[in-house]
């Protein structure tokens, strides 16, 4: 199915409802990984939202990427729980193993590092998620054997 | 498939109180208490900790001894000891076994299932008596809690209707609609004094009087399950265990209110909580417990999920409405107020899930066994997400006045290896920290305000001797900074401006007059910001200036991190006396900063340091010859000639 198809089968859900747009994006984010510029044009050709609605929404909410990410999105918590317990330097140690840096990916495409403010596993900080596999209590020692096991 | 108590198989609907009832009785009926289970659970954290493979490991294991039948695999809610899970619970013995492994599977398969052994090595050992527990309630951490809330966790499948129905579930809904007007469920709330749970303390009743009451159709009621405070989780815990205990409290509210048409607002970073709170809408459907003419009683009452993409400020209420319309959850002034004028300018009532989740149990005890537990002005019991570096992670439930101390010491066990305490944040970026001199203040809404602090929403992070205040100041405002919407000046310009005198601070570039201006800039954002964001965003730093001024100084004055946190204040320094040359340092540094090889004591390169880490996490506890400096110049390498060790057996 192109990606157009996949759009569109996504918009048909919300065609009747008003105040989607949100729900909208997170699935088309879901379906292809980030908001490519057709799913904008799409959406405002079928629902009649201004384009410059749909990027400001698209821009302001962290879990939506105007990017294209990589194959595996790495996402280090930078909640409280799990800063105090070395989560800080976890993050230095992904983005250090992979060569980029948080919001980036790498060039080959496989990895693209986030962070993210809280992923409700506090009592195992610091916590990591990885495709949305979530691995708990990482150390920099344990961080990297886990990176490494993606292929 | 839960069968019907009139009709065929297909028709679900319960059409009366009476039909609930009889449902109730047969599912009781059926269930055969004797009958053995394993029940484990399978919320976010223990599915972090791998409790999937544990669960496959106990399907096949009872597969070979031919019990797939005899006993029952159950799949429950999180009841809150993160920190020791995968956990396990043996029924109908009801024994507990914590960190359970796959490989530890057909041991208690053999052992506790077929001869009723126990497994010791499994069960909860306290740390200090090593005395073992078989249930929840000879542990220290479940002894002191009062867990009307989550207790039902371990024991509902979060997807069963069935097994919620059976524990009394939408008994509080069948009285409300077949007993009691709207008026006297709102009566029943201001006798039990519910105050908000997701930050403010606000009494429920008054916002579910004054949506009541204002002007326009149709009204709204709202459960916000944003949970944005990083390092809290309760929310998750409750939505992913027992969601229909919220929607059971959510249709009371409609009820009460007059709404006919709801939301439940989660975060999209909780899949599995929409996952069950789509699952428990969706048989509470089908069985006329949402919809049309609710048991019969003539009431309707929809609700549809909307996921939160990743904002903070939209857990705040008018910012949540907005994103619920679709746009950008930004925040509006409040002069009218989201009970008159909220989701599409029409009255809404927004509650935080917990608030919802007490009131079928106010419902049901009544507002008298209610107001028996807590402290005078805060009601009722309050989950906490304990955190950070104490012993004991995870969610506590304990009714209001608890100390502080109490949770952390008793409950929370005290500070991971053997560290001194040294102040607990509570709030989450709202809120403040609070240090040792005020660890017996009582957790109450009150309390804890008087002390620059919020209750919030329910986390705690516990921070040691090893926290830089500076640094968490600098943490928080950075966040908030981060997540501020820049609708308004001073929250959008003010913490623009403390980041940047706190990331020179923290830095070494700190000047005299900083601390003066961080105060000046705090308490004017606080006076003068849109939302309740900027209002509090000060908290943090003015509580850390309140509490640990010495510590800024420090940073300022003398260009030392006293709990030696600061990356740029601070050097990492082999001792050489204490060097035993076994190169794991130099091994694991990664930017090959490490000087030294075997039997040749080891140095840093403070040049080409990155100050990660790496060898004062490796270097072993009996040499503990990697070592933090701050405040003072890094000694000069000792000369080449001395580094040679001669190993005299024995270290
Ligand atoms: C920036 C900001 C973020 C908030 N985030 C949440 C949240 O994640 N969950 C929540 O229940 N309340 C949150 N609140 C509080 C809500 O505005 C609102 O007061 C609350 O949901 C009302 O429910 P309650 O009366 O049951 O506490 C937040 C407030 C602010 C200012
Ligand atoms: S703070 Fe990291 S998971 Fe909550």
């Amino acid at each position: 199915m192109s990606s157009i198809d996949r759009i569109d089968k996504i918009i048909d859900k919300y065609e009747c409802e008003t105040g989607v747009l949100i729900q909208l994006l997170l699935d088309i984010q879901k379906e292809l990984n980030w908001i490519p510029p057709e799913a904008i044009m799409r959406i405002n050709k079928r629902l009649k939202i201004p384009v410059s609605e749909i990027y400001r929404v698209a821009s302001f909410y962290t879990a939506l990427s105007l990017k294209p990410r990589g194959r595996h999105v790495v996402r280090v918590c930078a909640g409280t729980a799990c800063y105090v317990r070395g989560g800080p330097r976890i993050l230095d140690s992904v983005e250090r193993t992979l060569g980029v840096r948080a919001g980036e990916t790498t060039t080959d495409g496989k990895f693209t590092i986030e962070t993210v403010n809280c992923l409700g596993c506090c009592a195992l900080g610091p916590v990591v998620e990885i495709d949305g596999q979530y691995f708990g209590k990482q150390t920099t020692t344990t961080v990297g054997k886990l990176l490494a096991s993606y292929t | 498939m839960l069968a019907t108590p009139n009709q065929g198989v297909k028709n679900l609907r319960l059409e009366s109180s009476a039909d609930l009832e009889k449902l109730r009785k047969d599912i009781l009926a059926k269930k055969n208490p004797k009958k053995p289970a394993i029940a484990m659970c399978i919320s976010t954290g223990c599915e972090a900790l791998g409790v999937k493979d544990v669960i496959k490991a106990f399907k096949e294991e009872l597969k070979k001894h031919g019990l797939e039948n005899e006993v029952e695999i159950k799949e429950t809610g999180c009841i809150g000891f993160c920190e020791k899970g995968p956990r396990v619970v043996v029924y109908p013995e009801e024994i507990y076994y914590f960190r359970v492994k796959a490989t530890d599977v057909p041991e208690i398969v053999s052992k506790t299932l077929l001869k009723k052994e126990i497994v010791e090595r499994l069960l909860y050992t306290d740390p200090v008596s090593g005395e073992t527990a078989r249930n929840l309630a000879e542990i220290p951490f479940y002894k002191y809690q009062n867990r009307i809330l989550m207790d039902n966790n371990s024991r509902v499948d979060p997807k069963s209707l069935e097994d919620y129905i059976a524990l009394n579930g939408y008994s509080a809904l069948a009285k409300v609609l077949s007993s009691m007007a709207p008026e006297q469920v709102l009566d029943e709330i201001r006798k039990a004094n519910l105050r908000g749970r997701g930050g403010g303390g606000f009494p429920t009743f008054r916002k579910w009087e004054s949506t009541r009451k204002a002007p326009g159709e149709p009204k709204y009621v709202i459960v916000n399950c944003d949970e944005g405070d990083p390092g809290a989780f309760m929310n998750r815990a409750l939505m992913e265990g027992n969601p229909h205990s919220i929607l059971e409290g959510l249709i009371i509210g409609a009820y009460a209110i007059g709404s006919h048409e709801g939301f439940v607002y989660v975060r999209q970073e909780y899949p599995l909580a929409v996952e069950n709170m789509q699952a428990a809408i969706d048989s509470a459907t089908a069985h006329g417990l949402l919809g049309n003419n609710i048991l019969g009683s003539g009431f309707d009452f929809k609700v549809k999920i909307h996921r939160g993409a990743g904002a903070f400020v939209s857990g705040e209420s008018s910012a949540l409405m907005t994103a619920i319309e679709g746009k950008v959850g930004e925040p509006r002034p409040k002069y009218v107020h989201t009970s008159e004028k909220g989701v599409w300018d029409k009255p809404s009532a927004l509650n935080n899930v917990e608030t919802w989740a007490n009131v079928p149990l106010i419902i049901n005890n009544g507002a008298d066994w209610f107001t028996s537990i807590g402290t005078a002005g805060s009601k009722g019991t309050k989950i906490f997400a304990l955190a950070g570096k104490v012993n004991n992670t995870g969610l506590v439930e304990v009714p209001m006045g608890m100390t502080l101390r109490d949770i952390i010491f008793k409950i929370g066990g005290g500070i991971r290896n053997g560290k001194k305490f040294k102040a607990v944040q509570t709030g989450g970026p709202s809120g403040g920290v609070i240090p040792e001199q005020y660890l017996d203040s009582p957790v109450d809404f009150d309390e804890l305000a008087k002390l620059g602090s919020i209750m919030g929403s329910g986390g705690m992070i516990v921070m040691d001797e090893d926290t830089c205040m500076v640094d968490v100041a600098r943490y928080f405002v950075n966040f908030l900074c981060d997540e501020s919407c820049g609708k308004c000046v001073p929250c959008r310009e003010g913490l623009k401006q403390a980041r940047k005198i706190l990331d020179g601070i923290v830095t070494g570039n700190g000047k005299e007059g900083d601390i003066e201006k961080l105060q000046e800039i705090g308490e004017t954002t606080a006076a003068a910001a849109l939302c309740a964001l900027g209002q509090t965003s000060a908290n943090p730093m003015l509580t850390t200036l309140r509490y640990f001024r010495d510590e800024y100084e420090a940073h300022i004055k003398e260009k030392r991190c006293p709990a030696m946190v600061c990356k740029s204040l601070i050097s990492y320094y082999i001792d050489p006396t204490k060097c035993r040359a076994c190169t794991l340092c130099s091994r694991n540094c990664p930017v090959g900063a490490v000087n030294g090889e075997l039997n040749k004591i080891h140095l840093i390169d403070q040049s080409k340091c990155i100050k990660c880490g790496s060898c004062f996490d490796v270097c072993p506890p009996k040499f503990r010859a990697v070592t933090k400096i701050s405040g003072e110049p890094v000694p000069p390498p000792i000369p080449e000639e001395q580094r040679w060790i001669k190993k005299t057996g024995g270290n």
